[in-house]
């Protein structure tokens, strides 16, 4: 009950202390303001990116493993590295016939060229030979028409199926089905468009074109190196389907015991660790840094409030003579502190959430209740942070000669 | 018992390297429903008497023990509580909250004391009525004319029914009409049985008063019955 009044008497106080002096508290709000929108804003944006990283990892599948010849995300010097032998197409069938954990084997490769239709042409388009599985693999689907099937894979038929993007630049006003495309040099009939995949920093299959695997070894690059695609069985024993792929890659590599990997096998997982590990230390130092504007607006309000203090000495004194306890002086400028950054933490998150609705939407920043919350908390806490040593000056005050200041 | 027992009191304070000696061991009784005029010239002791009455201050040495309780040894927050229970003061320059309403500056004291908000404004008003401002309870003392503004305080000092009032030099910055109008408030409190004690320097003031203290060099000079007043207080009663 005593609690309460005193808490009400202090709010009381605090709000007339700022409206008495609006522009003194408009600056020190400013200052708030400043720290908690970048702070917020540093923070939803960390938060976005980390959804649509995982949202776009996700489309390698959980229960795919990547045959690659440079893992990523394991730094190695380049000279012992450099001479690996190419990951062939012969593995991939070798792989399909052996492994008895697997229910799918999927070749890819890609190579960079221009595309051209009519008088329009796009340079650096990817063009990735696959099989149709990789439909099947990737949960892939088509806004129109289908992907290419097995017989136009094994007959090497000039086929292809266009990413998003690039179906929208060479057929805005007209069908793409059955219409013929040139890469380089060469004519594709459009057999399916892809649906348009989540994009995070270029990853994604909206500006690729996808033609069979055939074509791409007889058209661009005979022997080309690979990625192999496995589906695992059963999700559950992806560890063991990992060790069963490796020990093939071995033997087709003649790897004699003891001697290191020379490819790497891959897995979403990889990506969602590595990205944990950087990302969470980067979000960190990004919230430090913002944060430090946090720090200078906390400077700002204890400033602020030992000026309040040293001005309204004699107020000090007066309440003291009258019963004020020091507990309850220093409750008195903790609440104006709190109070003063509580409206800054208000108003800063409002200018936030506006600055995020003009946000690109690809970066996915929202503010989550979440981040709402920890504003407003943390908002409070610099107040009491910053408001403790000005009120603990005051609550320890001596009476007599607080009463005696002009 | 005596409401005040002061023994052997003696308090000095280290200005630089030198220690003044502000009092040098005074021993004196105040009696409930007395009404006692502190004087002297500056440099007396008389301001220190003052915050040491008023629980602002304690003593460096002896005794002071106020309604019972043993003031001299308590610590900062059990002076508060007794500041806020035994004591009101009436200040030379009002020492109102310029920002808040003469409602709310009386009702101040029965905040700290922690009087539900109800009992509270009710206590604050009838206090008010009690010194003559029924009609100034929203005013905020800038809109107040002197002399009102010490009413408030003399309300704002008597709301938590406190053991005695203590006045430093009440009419201090008032002019001499104001003044005498508030030592007769002075005097009708007394009447009603208040325990009045004034810190003054004037002869005038002090002459309202029954019994008269003089302090010299942190010593009581003269510790006297004030007849001069009786006849008149006699007179209206």
């Amino acid at each position: 009950m005593r609690f309460l009044d005193e808490l009400r008497e202090g709010l009381v106080i605090a709000w007339a202390a700022i409206r008495a002096n609006k522009l003194r508290a408009g600056l020190t709000i400013l200052g708030v303001v400043i720290g908690i929108v970048t702070v917020t804003l540093m923070g939803s944006a960390i938060q976005g990116i980390g959804t649509s990283f995982q949202r776009a990892v996700g489309q390698m599948g959980a229960d795919v493993l990547y045959i690659v010849k440079f893992p990523p995300f394991e730094p190695q010097e380049w000279w012992k590295v450099r001479n690996r032998r190419d990951i062939t197409l012969n593995y991939a069938r070798a792989m399909e016939r052996q492994a008895t954990q697997i229910q799918m084997v999927v070749p890819e490769t890609f190579t960079e060229s221009s595309v051209k239709r009519n008088n329009r042409s796009a340079s650096g388009v990817r063009i990735v030979g696959t099989t149709e599985s990789n439909f099947l693999i990737r949960n892939f689907s088509t806004s129109k028409g289908r992907f290419f099937s097995s017989s136009e894979v094994d007959g090497g038929r000039p086929v292809c199926v266009l990413g998003a993007d690039i179906a929208d630049k060479f057929f805005k006003y007209e069908a793409p089905l059955g219409q013929k495309i040139w890469v380089a040099g060469i004519g594709y009939e459009v057999v399916g468009v892809m649906a348009a995949s989540d994009k995070f920093l270029g990853m994604g299959s909206d500006n690729h074109v996808f033609i069979p695997i055939t074509q791409f070894t007889a058209r661009f690059v005979n022997q080309p190196d690979v990625t192999i695609l496995v589906k695992v069985r059963d999700l559950e024993k992806i560890e063991d389907a990992s060790e069963e792929v490796r020990g093939i890659m071995r033997k087709l590599r003649g790897l004699a015991p003891g001697k290191p990997d020379d490819f790497g096998i891959i897995h979403q997982d990889v990506f969602l660790k590595f990205f944990s590990r950087v990302g969470g230390s980067l979000a960190m130092a990004a919230l430090f840094i913002t944060g430090l504007s946090l720090f200078v607006g906390g400077i700002g309000i204890m400033n602020i409030m030992f000026v309040s203090v040293a001005e309204r000495t004699r107020e000090i004194g007066i309440r003291k003579a009258i019963g004020a306890k020091r507990r309850t002086i220093l409750l008195q400028f903790l609440i104006e502190a709190a109070a003063i950054c509580l409206i800054g933490g208000l108003i800063g998150l409002a200018i936030a959430s506006s600055i995020t609705l003009l946000m690109p939407k690809s970066l996915e920043a929202r503010l989550s209740p979440g981040i709402v919350a920890i504003a407003l908390g943390v908002s409070i806490l610099t107040g009491v942070v910053s408001g403790f040593l000005p009120a603990w000056r005051a609550a320890r005050m001596n009476p007599v000669d607080a009463l005696r200041s002009e | 018992m005596s409401l005040i027992r002061l023994q052997n009191i003696t308090r000095s304070y280290e200005m630089g390297a030198e220690t003044v000696h502000a009092l040098c061991g005074v021993t004196l009784d105040i009696q409930r429903g007395e009404y006692v005029a502190l004087m002297g010239p500056s440099g007396s002791g008389k301001s220190t008497m003052m915050n040491l009455l008023g629980c602002l201050d304690t003593p460096s040495s002896g005794t002071f023990e106020l309604n019972g309780s043993l003031v001299s040894k308590m610590d900062d927050n059990q002076l508060a509580e007794i500041r806020n229970r035994e004591i009101g003061f009436v200040f030379q320059s009002f020492h109102l909250l310029p920002r808040s309403t003469a409602l709310h500056n009386v009702e101040l004291p029965l905040v700290y004391a922690g009087i539900p908000t109800e009992e509270r404004r009710e206590l604050a008003k009838a206090s008010l009525r009690h010194v003559g401002l029924g009609d100034r309870m929203l005013h905020k003392p800038n809109e107040l004319s002197g002399g009102q503004r010490q009413r408030v305080a003399i309300a704002r000092a008597l709301v938590n029914n406190p053991a005695i009032m203590l006045a430093d030099e009440p009419t201090g910055n008032l002019d001499s009409r104001t003044g005498e109008e508030i030592m007769l408030l002075f005097d009708e409190l007394h009447r009603k049985g208040n325990t009045i004690i004034v810190v003054t320097h004037e002869e005038d003031i002090a002459r309202h008063a029954r019994r008269i203290i003089r302090l010299r060099d942190g010593l009581v000079a003269a510790d006297e019955k004030n007849v001069r007043s009786m006849p008149r207080a006699m007179a209206v009663s």
